[in-house]
């Protein structure tokens, strides 16, 4: 037990904002996580704020096919002229609305599922834990691909859900192992002794000690929905996509770009942006996973 | 005193690597009204069973659980939420009965809102700092909107009181709750504890492993003490410290250091035929402690289990021993 | 004599993100050979960061400020803060060994006790196999233990009073003058206890080391101790002999401390807890650091820490200005200060 620090005037701030600046403090330790940080809000800048600036181009002259960066076009053109740089631009906001919808629709799936099956327990438990476990042996990537094929999502809000259909199951298990230890908590059973209700338990008692497990689990939902959306897309099995990175790939595959060498920068300026952003997501989540585990960092 | 809540023959098995054990056998034990009780025993014995059945949140495999004459656990609905709110644990360690993310009002207030002991937000405040006032959290105010890792452990014991208190609870049971606490503090906390009782009629039943607190805290009240599963001997505090009538408690008590030199120094011994405490899979027959007991008779202690019988002439006083009830003396006496 | 050790003016800082923590302040004490020194406090008092400093085992994140560690054999005196790494180890467990509070922690879970043995005696050089069993076999029957069974047997196997003897025996493995106990009975059945407590003051008695007790627990210094010294917020309050300090405390904090610890024998008499918290070790108050908590705390007590000063009795010191104040609510007498201060 350590000394009880008395707390004086003028000491504390507000709790939201203390806990920011400690979260950025500690961020600060781990160079890596800060560099992903900085990343991801460089990418959701650039997805969602920078069109709102830079529109989409309007009449791009197909005389300027294929060309090599410039002064004019940072980046080159595509097989219609147009700007890749300002398709980059443009093409961010539905690769991530889609990965946050998803990972967003997988994780309160999970929680819900999760935590019902930890704290209900018995025969309700065991039917959520085989049928998790019969969706993670599926192979995912295919049974994505043929559901795609067979409910043709037709706005990203559907292809949201397509992909949530197989991402719950894993965070799922874990979201319930996790109930399952806190459970037991002293003051879980308090909670049960005091006849606090179910609802409060789970979403009051349990569930707020996870919540770096679930912004950790959120993140990492998000890779995979991209990785997920951009297999579909560049396979072509999500015709409504107007423009975004994966779309670009697609039509590089179907336009044979991979044929011009004056195409390369077309080709490589989505992949790049696509594994930036996950390179961001990762060093991100790695790091928070750091520190929110109290036994992993060194004190 | 009424009996309020009443352990009937309980007994409690567990599945561990190796086989079964009897964590709790046959125990019977009667609280009252307004009583302050405590279970001590060393590790193993089964006081932290007996007290989570006597609490409600463990189901004895056979016997029966009593409040108020009913038999808890073939209660339902509304007549189980009551029991429930009837009687409260507090835990041992303070720095995991209270959650984490929560602040001292909201723990505080989360059963007041509940159970609508309170009407609106300012009312439940007020009650709020009125059982901060009881478990001496002064001044209140300073305390509502602090985290459980701002607190001292001897404060977080008192929060986990307060909780308890919410409910308005006629027996409160502490399991070693002053035991992961500061010495000089402990004495405050039952101190607390002891006032429930005298000012709120709570009845309160206090587990330690430590007699000296035992001693303290039940003087007005019994000791209950255990060994291996089994009440070896329930009495009066002052009765059971100054002449005990069971082997086990006299060996305890002469075994316990004490904080003066020239009495610890000079304590008699009582000498234990083997230091070995016997596994919980493989009880010795008849009475468990005759592989230890000095007055252990071949013939009788290995071969019936002895019942808690009262000491001739002393009805409050109840040992598990052939020798002493047959004697009709404390085995204090007969070990001197 | 010179004392093997002496402790002069130590100060151990601890790098924190809020700031250095003052964990020990200004300690100094001196253990004669074959004597018992108990030091008693509770959490936040640096009794730990003092044990753990006198065997060179402080964590990174702990600066010794200043102050000496004077250790003196038959040769020499080393000021245990001026040795390299190297030398540390060696002096370590030939000079001065330690028994770690928790036994459980102390083991290397995955290898059994003999190689615990074995790898100790490696590490100090002790090469020859078969004179480390020989010796282990020695020392595991001094603690009344059965060495074919321990020796063969895994840390997980092993009783938690069982895990202690052998923590005991392997301090004893290179016969060093000071042994170093941290809480050696928290955690343990009263009936192992007391097991414990004989087996040291057999052990002392039969080889004759000066041993230091870390504890919270005053019967345990009543046991075994022949000094006492009381420490709080970082720094040591009061020193005597442990009759001295039972029977005629000249701290506020000692005699609230006597007060408040129930007791099995005697009167059950006044007991009181001690009000308030620990000072805060970044932010220490001006003045006496208990003066918060003290019933006797006048003004002056705020205005500077008061020296350790001696008492009425021989080689007994008290950093009190008002120590005269408790002297004579307690009194003289070899009773137990909650006989003479009323009962219950």
């Amino acid at each position: 037990m350590t000394a009880v620090a008395i707390p004086r005037r003028g000491d504390a701030l507000p709790a939201p904002v203390e806990a920011a600046l400690d979260f950025l403090r500690l961020l600060s330790r781990r160079p890596s996580g800060l560099i992903g940080f900085i990343g991801i809000v460089f990418f959701l800048l650039l997805a969602f704020v920078a069109p709102i600036f830079v529109l989409a181009q309007e009449n791009p002259s197909v005389t300027e096919i294929y060309q090599t960066p410039s002064l004019t076009h940072l980046l080159g053109t595509d097989n219609s002229g147009r700007d890749v740089l300002n398709l980059i631009v443009q093409g961010g906001k539905e690769i991530l609305s889609v990965a946050i919808l998803t990972s967003g629709i997988t994780t309160l799936i999970a929680i819900t599922l999760g935590s019902l099956a930890a704290t209900l327990g018995g025969r309700f438990d065991a039917v959520l834990v085989a049928l998790a476990d019969v969706v993670l042996t599926l192979p995912q990537l295919i049974v994505l691909i043929v559901i795609s094929a067979l409910a043709r999502p037709t706005n990203f809000v559907a292809l949201a859900i397509v992909l949530s259909v197989l991402g719950w199951a894993g965070l799922m298990r874990q979201i319930r192992a996790q109930v399952l230890t806190l459970k037991e908590r002293d003051y879980v059973e308090a909670a049960r002794s005091l006849d606090l209700g179910l609802f409060h338990i789970i979403f009051r008692e349990i569930l707020p000690n996870m919540r770096s497990y679930i912004v950790i689990h959120f993140v990492q939902g998000m890779t995979g929905a991209i990785y997920a959306q951009v297999a579909l897309i560049v396979l072509g099995l999500v015709p409504f996509t107007g423009n975004n990175w994966a779309k670009m790939l697609y039509l590089a595959t179907t336009q044979g770009a991979f044929y011009f060498r004056d195409a390369f920068w077309f080709v490589l300026s989505p992949i790049l942006a696509i594994i930036l952003l996950q390179l961001s997501l990762v060093l991100f989540v790695n790091a928070l996973e750091d520190i929110f585990n109290p036994r992993l960092r060194s004190s | 005193m009424t009996d309020l809540i009443e352990l009937d023959h309980v007994s409690r098995t567990f599945r561990v690597p190796g086989g079964t054990i009897t964590a709790v056998d046959q125990v019977s034990l009667a609280i009252g009204e307004g009583e302050a009780m405590c279970i001590v025993g060393e590790s193993g014995c089964g006081k932290t069973t007996t007290g989570r059945m006597l609490a409600g949140v463990l189901r004895p495999s056979s016997g029966s659980l009593r409040y108020e004459g009913q038999d808890v656990w073939r209660k339902k609905g509304k007549d189980l939420s009551a029991f429930r709110r009837a009687v409260q644990l507090v835990h041992q360690d303070p720095y995991a009965s209270l959650n984490p993310t929560r602040t001292v009002f909201q723990t505080l207030a989360a059963p007041i809102y509940r159970h609508k002991k309170a009407k609106g937000t300012r009312d439940a405040t007020n009650r709020v700092r009125h059982l901060l006032d009881v478990v001496g959290l002064t001044p209140p105010d300073d305390f509502l909107v602090k985290y459980p890792h701002q607190l001292s452990g001897g404060q977080r014991q008192r929060v986990a009181i307060a909780r308890a208190l919410t409910v308005d609870p006629r027996l409160i049971v502490a399991d070693e709750a002053v035991s992961m606490v500061d010495v000089s503090i402990r004495i405050s906390l039952l101190n607390l504890l002891l006032g429930l009782r005298s000012e709120m009629g709570v009845s309160i039943v206090l587990i330690t492993h430590d007699l000296a607190v035992a001693r303290y805290f039940a003087r007005e009240g019994r000791i209950g003490v255990m060994y291996l599963g089994r009440v070896v001997e329930l009495a009066p505090s002052e009765a059971l410290v100054s002449d005990p009538a069971h082997p086990y408690s006299a060996a305890l008590i002469a075994a316990i250091p004490e904080a003066d030199p020239r009495i610890t120094r000079t304590k008699g011994r009582v000498e234990l035929k083997t230091a070995e405490v016997p596994s919980l899979l493989a009880l010795p027959s008849g009475c468990s402690f005759h592989p230890r007991c000095p007055l252990a008779e071949p013939g009788l202690c290995d071969v019936r289990v002895p019942e808690l019988l009262s000491l001739p002439g002393e009805t409050a006083r109840e040992v598990a021993c052939h020798v002493a009830i047959r004697e009709r003396r404390p085995a204090a006496e007969l070990l001197a | 004599m010179t004392p093997i050790l002496a402790v002069r003016d130590l100060s151990i800082d601890y790098r924190t993100r809020r700031g250095a923590v003052h964990a020990v302040r200004d300690v100094s004490f001196d253990i004669e050979k074959g004597e018992t020194v108990a030091i008693i406090g509770e959490s936040g008092s640096g009794k730990t960061t003092l044990a753990i400093s006198l065997i060179g085992l402080s964590p990174r994140s702990a600066t010794i400020t200043k102050g000496q560690l004077l250790y003196t054999n038959e040769r020499e005196t080393v000021d245990l803060r001026t040795l390299p790494g190297d030398e540390l180890r060696q002096f370590r467990w030939r000079e001065c060994a330690m028994v770690f509070q928790s036994a459980l922690n102390s083991f290397n879970p995955v290898i059994s006790v003999w190689e615990q043995f074995a790898d100790t005696g490696r590490a100090h050089r002790m090469t020859d196999t078969k004179a480390v069993h020989a010796r282990a076999e020695e020392l595991l029957e001094l603690v009344r233990l059965d060495p074919n069974r321990v020796l063969r047997s895994y840390p997980h196997e092993l009783s938690g009073g069982t895990k202690q003897r052998v923590l005991i025996a392997l301090s004893l493995l290179l016969k060093p003058q000071l042994i170093i106990l941290d809480e050696p009975t928290t955690a343990l059945d009263i009936l192992t206890q007391r097991s414990i407590i004989d087996l040291l003051g057999q052990l002392k008695k039969a080889l004759g080391f000066s041993m230091i007790f870390i504890s919270h627990d005053l019967s345990i210094a009543a046991e075994l101790a022949d000094r006492m010294i009381t420490m709080y917020a970082g720094t040591v309050v009061e020193r005597a002999s442990v009759t001295d300090l039972f029977y005629r405390p000249r701290h506020p904090y000692s005699l609230g401390l006597l007060r408040a610890v129930p007791r099995v024998s005697g009167v059950i008499g006044s007991l009181a807890s001690i009000p308030g918290s620990p000072p805060d070790l970044i932010r220490l108050p001006p003045g006496c650091t208990y003066a918060a908590r003290c019933p006797l705390a006048i003004a002056a007590c705020s205005d500077r820490e008061p020296d350790l000063v001696p008492v009425d009795t021989p080689r007994h010191d008290a950093r009190c200005i008002r120590w005269q104040t408790v002297a004579e609510q307690v009194g003289s007498a070899d009773v137990a200060v909650a006989e003479k201060i009323g009962s219950a």
